[in-house]
């Protein structure tokens, strides 16, 4: 099936710092000119972020508080979240009788692509069988994408 | 005169928008614009991009209707007609992130406010320059200054890099 998963890794991710590599390697008191500084705290890989939250919205019983902090601090970030994470999300609306977050979600990735247009129907393809099985209809199909 | 001319030009540019609903709109929506009972400290609906679900929704006292409809809402969703979702979601969020998006045509209000009243300033400097201001001295008329350049020519003012400078004397015009 598609690697459009892998291919779109990259245009996800709305700033790459480039520091994730050779944190370690090189003690900074040598000082040559192309070595910096970097703390050598471990960062946490894209994996891992992923995952992280995947678990977050995956609790059973998550209470209506815990989606809600959950969705808008992960808007917070200065990223678009993976499918995965989006349909973890969409799940836990659907064990708290929430149909109207679950569209607020869509709306919300939607609206954090930014001027990214080919973010948003990449994961609307990729939820697709979720938003099928659970019921959840996009704003497009509500007519609420346009004024 | 002048104060009263300027009343009428405040009210027409400077009006306020009004209030997107009556208070017992709002009311209804669980939304308490009074001033004495505006209280930080409780919870209230706000539309925010960055905030995609708020703390409270937006209508909060339901009637029967929406009641029976929150509980159809536990139910498998693929049940929901299309209105329905529609007014589920507009039971918690006011506006849609488009909504939210969409600017106004106050710039222009604010734009017509401004040349109003520099229009209005310039009317007044006008006016002013009419009837307050007397006359301009004399030794600006254009004789007197045909006279007072020639006079400068012939005393080679700022030969150099001035005024003298770009008079050619042996053509007797201005280089």
């Amino acid at each position: 099936f598609s690697p459009v998963g892998k291919m779109f890794r990259p245009v996800v991710r709305l700033s790459t710092s480039g520091v994730r590599s050779l944190t370690r390697t090189r003690p900074c008191y040598s000082a040559p000119l192309a070595s910096r500084c970097y703390s050598h705290a471990k960062v946490e890989t894209d994996e891992e972020f992923d995952a992280r939250w995947v678990t977050y919205f995956s609790k059973p019983d998550i209470d209506a508080w815990e989606l809600k902090k959950g969705m808008n601090t992960l808007i917070g970030y200065d990223l678009v979240p993976e499918p995965k994470i989006l349909d973890s999300a969409l799940r836990a609306c659907r064990r708290l009788n929430d149909l109207a977050s679950a569209i607020r979600i869509l709306e919300a990735v939607k609206d954090k692509s930014g001027p990214h247009k080919d973010i948003y129907p990449y994961l609307i393809q990729e939820l697709q069988p979720t938003l099928i099985e659970l019921g959840i209809s996009t704003p497009e199909d509500l007519g609420m994408d346009i004024l | 005169m002048l104060t009263s001319r300027a009343l009428v030009r405040g009210l027409k540019s400077g009006f306020w928008r009004p209030l997107s609903s009556t208070s017992s709109v709002q009311a209804a929506h669980g939304k308490d614009m009074s001033p004495d009972v505006l209280d930080p400290s409780v919870q209230q609906y706000n539309n925010r991009l960055d905030t995609p679900l708020s703390d409270v929704p937006f209508v909060r006292n339901l009637n029967s209707e929406q009641r029976q409809l929150k509980e159809k809402e536990k139910g498998p969703w693929t049940k929901l007609t299309k209105e329905e979702k529609i007014a589920l979601y507009r039971l918690t969020h006011e506006l849609t992130y488009p909504e939210m998006r969409r600017g106004s045509s106050e710039w222009k209000t604010v734009l017509g406010g401004v040349f109003i009243f520099l229009g209005f300033s310039g009317m007044l400097v006008w006016w002013q320059r009419i009837f307050v201001f007397g006359e301009v001295p004399h030794t600006l008329s254009d004789e007197w200054v045909e006279k007072q350049t020639q006079r400068m020519i012939d005393m080679r003012i700022n030969p150099v890099g001035g005024f003298a400078y770009h008079w050619d004397y042996v053509k007797k015009q201005w280089k």
